[in-house]
């Protein structure tokens, strides 16, 4: 189980959000994500054995978003 | 066609060369018509701005996530197939320079926030053996001696064991003035040496850190939705599906394909659902950079219509600590009887003592004096202490006391009763036969809370009470100082709760202003719960909705008027978005709009709210003329 918060490239829509969070809940692994629009992060939590924070990230960026940093 | 979709541009190259063939195509239109070069052009720009558009509207299709990147899509393609090459060119260039300058603004009204972040201390230099090592702050750990200089930022929270300097706070309370710290005195991460050195013992690092906490509380505050944006967001669930039916419907039955076309381009509405959440981001950032955190929309909406607000009196309304403020003295002089009653009360660890203490060693004209101790002393419980100095044994203590030791007082009665309708707390010195001195103790009241109710009252607050678990003495004069409306006193932490319960039934929303000493339960069962700052009060920060980071109560009367202007910023964002939505709308179905002109009503006004939010950012006090 892990906790990661990732810090996006700006969100400029409300869709974009929602996009990314549609996305991130049904990949396998992923327990919990919610999309900040606000300040552009992303709070995860998910299994690590079933889905890698790399993979994660990889998945967000094919959506057109950079994840510029986590935590 | 595989190598053509991997082909990358960045966003700036493609805005740029985009906006070279729009023009192009503009000019070549109306020089030589619709020729097959200018189609080409037209083509062209759809093709590179409309690629990145299309890919993500693909991406997002297999998520089932309908967004306006797959009706813009569908619509310009719809567009190519009627051969209004024109119109597909126009709508990706706009709709991608709208994207730009949007993504480009909100980023301006996110950036009090950022700048925030980017207080955070980078580096930390810190004693190994006799070396100085830098360090990141996050390697930084508990016993740390941490080595500051001047313009260098503290990196952790942590007791001053050497040195002295003057520190600004001002990225944790919004205060600039500088602050002076000492030998054993607290300093937090994220403020800054403006002059002086000091060797800091660590505390708390990294993320326990006050300032960390902060960070993250802004953090999350920006993303706590007011009740308005969810409504909103409620409402374009419903609308855009609504408007792609309406297309299809209108298609079948006009067959015309240009307006269920456009239609679909301004299904979204897109201002609308920017409208609250880039005025909330706003006030939320301009608040934290004020020392103003406002825990989150909702929060923000509730704040300005506030009705009542109850104040705790310790620590709130007053300082805090008890100060002598009257020595009256009988044959000896005045710095006799403090220099006696300090060394009688050298050992206590009671408030009042240190009270006296610190008086009778800031002595006269500045010199501080050193304090005695009585040669023998005995507590005699909830009276006072008797005790031996220079060779003459004193009483100290209350009437109790006098009482019991059968010292007569009978001809002070009347100032004693004069001073303790004032709410003083009287501490009396006697030798064995005679009251030889009167000390009178209170908490003073801040400086700022003498104006405190006249501001609340012009910003339209209708009553103001203090709740106090003092007595009804001291109660009543800090109420007469203040100028309450209402006081409570004697109250235990669980009658301040019911007298909150009561004042919201019938006045409306209250709000409980405290420092989370013995309010929290207070703070926590208000409609609205206000920490005033104590650096490190970390439960009263966390329980309450709204935290002022600065020990001065003027920021109370700040965050309402902030509050009110967030509201009416976002009221005006909504209401423009509504009427453009509906001005579009039928415009569309009196075909007065078409694509392109859709496109770019639509992204102007997206554009204009975000601009509207940013002024929220430039939000001052207008401060009464003096």
């Amino acid at each position: 189980m892990a906790k990661r918060t990732y810090q996006l490239e700006t969100l400029a829509c409300p869709s974009c959000s929602a996009k990314i969070g549609a996305l991130l809940k049904k990949t396998k692994g992923v327990n919990e994500a919610e999309v900040l629009y606000n300040t552009s992060r992303v709070k995860l939590d998910f299994d690590e054995e079933v889905v890698t924070s790399d993979e994660l990230k990889a998945k967000i960026a094919t959506l057109g978003y950079q994840v510029l940093s986590e935590r | 066609m595989k190598k053509l979709l991997n082909f990358k541009m960045t966003k700036k190259q493609i805005l740029i060369s985009s906006s070279i063939l729009v023009t192009a195509s503009f000019v070549l239109n109306k020089l030589i018509g619709y020729h097959y070069v200018t189609i080409a052009l037209m083509l062209l720009t759809a093709l590179i701005a409309g690629l990145p558009i299309l890919k993500r509207a693909i991406v997002s299709a297999r998520y089932l996530v309908v967004g306006i990147d797959a009706l813009v899509s569908i619509a310009v393609i719809g567009a190519i197939i009627i051969q209004e090459y024109w119109e597909a060119a126009a709508v990706t260039f706009l709709f991608m320079l709208g994207d730009y300058l949007e993504s480009r603004t909100i980023e301006k009204t996110r950036s009090s926030i950022r700048s925030l972040l980017d207080l955070s201390p980078d580096t930390a230099r810190i004693k190994r053996g006799d070396e100085e090592v830098i360090v990141s702050p996050d390697e930084v750990v508990m016993h740390d001696l941490v080595v500051i200089r001047p313009g260098e930022k503290i990196p952790v929270d942590g007791k001053v064991i050497e040195g002295s300097a003057y520190i600004n706070q001002s990225a944790i309370t919004g205060e600039s003035m500088p602050i002076f710290k000492e030998l054993n005195d607290s300093v937090f991460s994220g403020t800054i040496i403006e002059s002086g050195y000091l060797i800091v013992e660590a505390e708390k690092v990294g993320e326990d850190t006050t300032f960390a906490r902060i960070l993250h509380m802004v953090e999350d505050a920006a993303d706590k939705k007011a009740k308005t944006q969810k409504f909103l967001e409620r409402f374009s669930k419903y609308y855009t599906p609504a408007i792609i039916l309406m297309s299809i419907i209108f298609y079948f039955i006009t067959k015309d394909i240009r307006l269920a076309l456009t239609l679909l381009v301004i299904s979204c509405p897109g201002a609308l659902v920017i409208s609250a959440p880039v005025s909330i981001v706003a006030g939320i950032g301009n608040g934290a950079k004020k020392g103003v955190l406002v825990k989150g929309g909702d929060i923000m909406e509730k704040l300005g219509t506030v009705k009542v607000i109850a104040f705790d009196k310790t620590g709130t309304l007053t300082t805090g600590q008890p100060r002598v403020t009257r020595v009256k003295s009988f044959q000896l002089s005045e710095e006799k009887v403090l220099e006696i009653a300090a060394a009688g009360e050298a050992y206590s660890e009671h408030p009042l003592a240190k009270a006296i203490i610190n008086r009778a060693k800031e002595g006269n004209e500045g010199n501080s004096n050193t304090i005695n101790r009585a040669e023998e002393s005995t507590i005699i419980t909830g009276q006072g202490i008797s005790f031996t100095y220079e060779d003459k044994d004193y009483l100290i203590g209350n009437r109790k006391l006098l009482n019991e030791k059968g010292i007569n007082y009978q001809d002070l009665e009347q100032y004693i009763q004069d001073e303790e309708s004032k709410g003083q707390t009287l501490v009396i010195l006697a030798d064995k036969s005679e009251v030889i001195g009167i000390i009178s103790i209170a908490d003073a009241v801040r400086q700022e809370s003498l104006s405190l109710v006249s501001d609340l009252k012009k910003k339209g607050i209708k009553k103001t009470v203090m709740l106090t678990g003092d007595n009804g003495l001291a109660a009543k004069e800090i109420a007469r100082q203040t100028g309450m409306d209402d006081y409570y006193f004697e109250l235990l932490p669980e009658d301040k709760v019911n007298a909150l319960n009561e004042l919201s039934t019938k006045y409306g929303r209250t709000a409980m202003v405290g420092d989370g000493v013995n309010d929290a339960p207070a703070l926590a069962s208000a409609d609205l719960g206000i920490a005033i700052g104590h650096l490190g009060a970390d439960v009263a920060m966390e329980t309450a909705d709204v935290v002022l980071m600065s020990e001065n109560i003027d920021s109370l009367s700040y965050a309402i008027g902030l509050s009110r202007a967030t509201v009416f910023n976002m009221k005006q964002n909504i209401y423009f978005a509504l009427a453009v939505s509906a001005f579009l709308l039928a415009g569309v179905l009196f075909k007065k709009v078409n694509l392109s002109l859709g496109m770019l009503i639509h992204e102007l006004s997206v554009f204009l709210v975000v601009v509207n939010a940013v002024r929220l950012l430039g939000y001052k006090e207008r401060r009464k003329k003096v």
